[in-house]
């Protein structure tokens, strides 16, 4: 094992045992339920840059995916009173397929139009749930919890912990993809997507594969918001602010590093959540367009880009 | 039969009316490549001013509608240069940084109005709204006539403005060749950023129709999304007559399926067909390129 890999895991193993103790120290709701927005945010974020990021799919239907783990959660709920984590491992399976299926896309569609066709995904999926009358059509769902298994005591402590794991799994697949033979195919057909076809790179088995594993991540970190929540409705499940705010996350925290989408969902997450307590929701969604445009004009690299511009600066400085 | 009759009718004028709201688009996306996922931001930030005027001095929300034109002409110099200079000048891209850049003026048009005017629904006031015109076995609301009159007179005016003058060709020319427009000594970052002008300026009026068919609210833009990009998609990127012949096909789909399955699977009509384009026939019904 390298060094670096080895640093990874302490740092993740850290990160979990701080977690969980702070499940089991903290007694005050409030810090879970706002962390828990914020680690889901840095989930998303994490596994959309997959495909976004790494493969350069901009991917508008991060709120389908989001929207379809939510009501799986809830139809397993209803249904079967399906516990916790076959709810996430069943939302990961059909967050697979509707990968598969958008990498079909894939094919047909690139650039712009591929990023409208997943919009209109979205709007097609939510309108279906919409019209399906046993989770709830239109007007939503009402969910009850059902007790906390122990050692957790409360139930949204247990969730918390829970999306501080999908944390930890997505940002150990995207390191390992970027690290891997995958990441540098995935980079060679962002680049030049027919000079990598010719050049013998498996252009669309890597494409799917991102499609796959990203919309399965994404899937599985919508599924524990219907207990988060006790509540559904397709408005705000597919919500398209989901789509903008990941997009906006990664983008902010620069999309050329595992890092940077952390960076960005931690940065606007935080600013949101803060927003939204201090001020209005209608301030938080301000400053996410603000933010959008600000870095999308400013700093086309993100965060990650701008470091590195300023290291290299200093470093010409230098010698 | 008088059902389905009735529901054609309808879809034909509601078409008209999406033509309208759609024929910006077909020259900012359609011919000169801008992911304008903001123009229905604009269309309903015309609805509002359309609304200010009408509310405060009484004119007819058309007239109003005409008033903020040349506003939104400004509008739309001002953001093709913005986008210029950060995303066409720097190249790699563009298109895909371009749609982030979009949905992020966006959102804050939306917020923006939610602040000024809440979340409530604002409607205009004038003589042909709320009366309705009985032939036959129908009724057909004046409103829709209204829009469907101004739709048509609004494609037929930017369609001979595109073949017949000098500048509605140079338009035309910087879509298909922007290099050999450069050789001819034009620039045609001017020609893109006229062009871009007079889509946004047409929203003036298209905004108007959007609060004469139903009253409007700040995230009604989300809806229109897929309906325009639809109609600019299907007709074939840039193509103006087929703006409005890919509009009916989808005014009549919604509206058959309005009256047969109920209101609450129309939303999905129009990104449907979007997605059926999209997939079998990516050029549109009438397009330009191979």
């Amino acid at each position: 094992m390298k060094r670096s890999n080895i640093a990874f895991w302490v740092g993740a193993a850290v990160f979990l045992v701080a977690i969980f103790v702070m499940t089991q120290v903290v007694g005050n709701q409030y810090p879970f339920f706002a962390g828990y927005v914020i680690l889901q945010f840095i989930a998303l974020a994490v596994a959309w840059s997959i495909l976004g990021g790494y493969a350069g799919y901009v991917n508008f239907g991060t709120s389908a995916f989001f929207g379809v783990g939510v009501y799986t959660a809830v139809f397993l709920t209803k249904a079967f009173e399906a516990p916790l984590l076959v709810q996430i491992v069943t939302a990961a399976v059909i967050g697979a397929l509707m990968g598969f299926a958008l990498g079909l896309l894939t094919l047909r569609m690139q650039g712009i139009f591929f990023s409208i066709a997943t919009i209109a995904l979205t709007i097609i999926i939510e309108t279906t749930v919409m019209n399906w009358r046993f989770v709830g059509g239109a007007a939503g769902i009402q969910i009850a919890r059902p007790p906390a298994t122990p050692p957790f005591d409360n139930y949204v402590q247990m969730l918390f912990f829970v999306q501080a794991l999908l944390v930890v799994l997505a940002v150990a697949i995207s390191r390992y993809i970027q690290n891997s033979w995958i990441g540098r195919g995935l980079q060679a057909l962002k680049d030049d997507e027919l000079a990598a076809e010719c050049t013998g790179v498996p252009t669309l088995r890597l494409k799917l594969l991102a499609c796959v594993i990203s919309g399965a991540l994404l899937c599985a970190i919508g599924a524990p918001s219907a207990m988060y929540l006790q509540f559904a409705n397709p408005d705000s499940a597919f919500n398209l602010n989901y789509s903008v705010s990941t997009l906006a996350m990664s983008l902010i925290g620069g999309t050329s590093h595992w890092s940077g989408p952390i960076i960005g969902a931690i940065l606007l997450g935080t600013t949101q959540q803060l927003l939204t307590v201090t001020i209005s929701s209608e301030v938080n969604v301000l400053v996410l367009g603000i933010m959008l445009v600000l870095f999308v004009v400013g700093a086309p690299e993100g965060i990650i880009g701008l470091v590195r511009k300023l290291r290299g600066n200093r470093k010409e400085g230098g010698t | 039969m008088d059902l389905l009759l009735d529901a054609v009718v309808i879809g034909v004028l509601l078409g008209c009316f999406y033509g309208a709201v759609s024929i910006g688009l077909s020259v900012s996306f359609g011919l000169l490549d801008v992911p304008h996922v903001a123009h229905p931001a604009f269309l309903v930030l015309a609805s509002y001013g359309v609304y200010i005027i009408n509310e405060h001095y009484g004119i007819d929300p058309l007239v109003a509608g005409l008033l903020i034109t040349p506003l939104f002409f400004v509008l739309g110099l001002v953001a093709y240069r913005l986008y210029y200079e950060t995303f066409e000048k720097r190249g790699t891209d563009a298109g895909v940084r371009g749609i982030a850049f979009f949905f992020g003026v966006a959102f804050i048009i939306e917020v923006l109005i939610i602040m000024q005017f809440g979340v409530d629904q604002r409607s205009v006031t004038a003589t042909y709204i709320g009366k309705s015109w009985r032939i036959a076995d129908m009724r057909i609301p004046y409103r829709m006539l209204v829009a469907f009159a101004v739709a048509a007179a609004l494609t037929i005016v930017l369609t001979l403005y595109l073949s017949r003058t000098f500048m509605g060709r140079a338009i035309r020319a910087v879509a298909q060749d922007q290099e050999a427009l450069r050789l001819m000594g034009v620039n045609p970052i001017k020609v893109k950023q006229w062009a871009f002008g007079i889509a946004t300026a047409v929203l003036g009026i298209a905004g108007a129709l959007l609060i004469i068919v139903a009253p409007v609210e700040p995230t009604l833009d989300r809806a229109y999304i897929g309906r325009t990009f639809c109609v600019v998609v299907m007709a074939g990127l840039g193509s103006m007559s087929g703006t409005i012949v890919a509009a009916i096909i989808l005014g009549v789909a919604e509206s058959i399926v309005l009256t047969s399955f109920g209101a609450s699977w129309a939303p999905a009509i129009s990104f449907a067909m979007l997605l059926g384009v999209l997939a079998v026939r990516p050029q549109g019904l009438f397009g330009r390129r191979s």
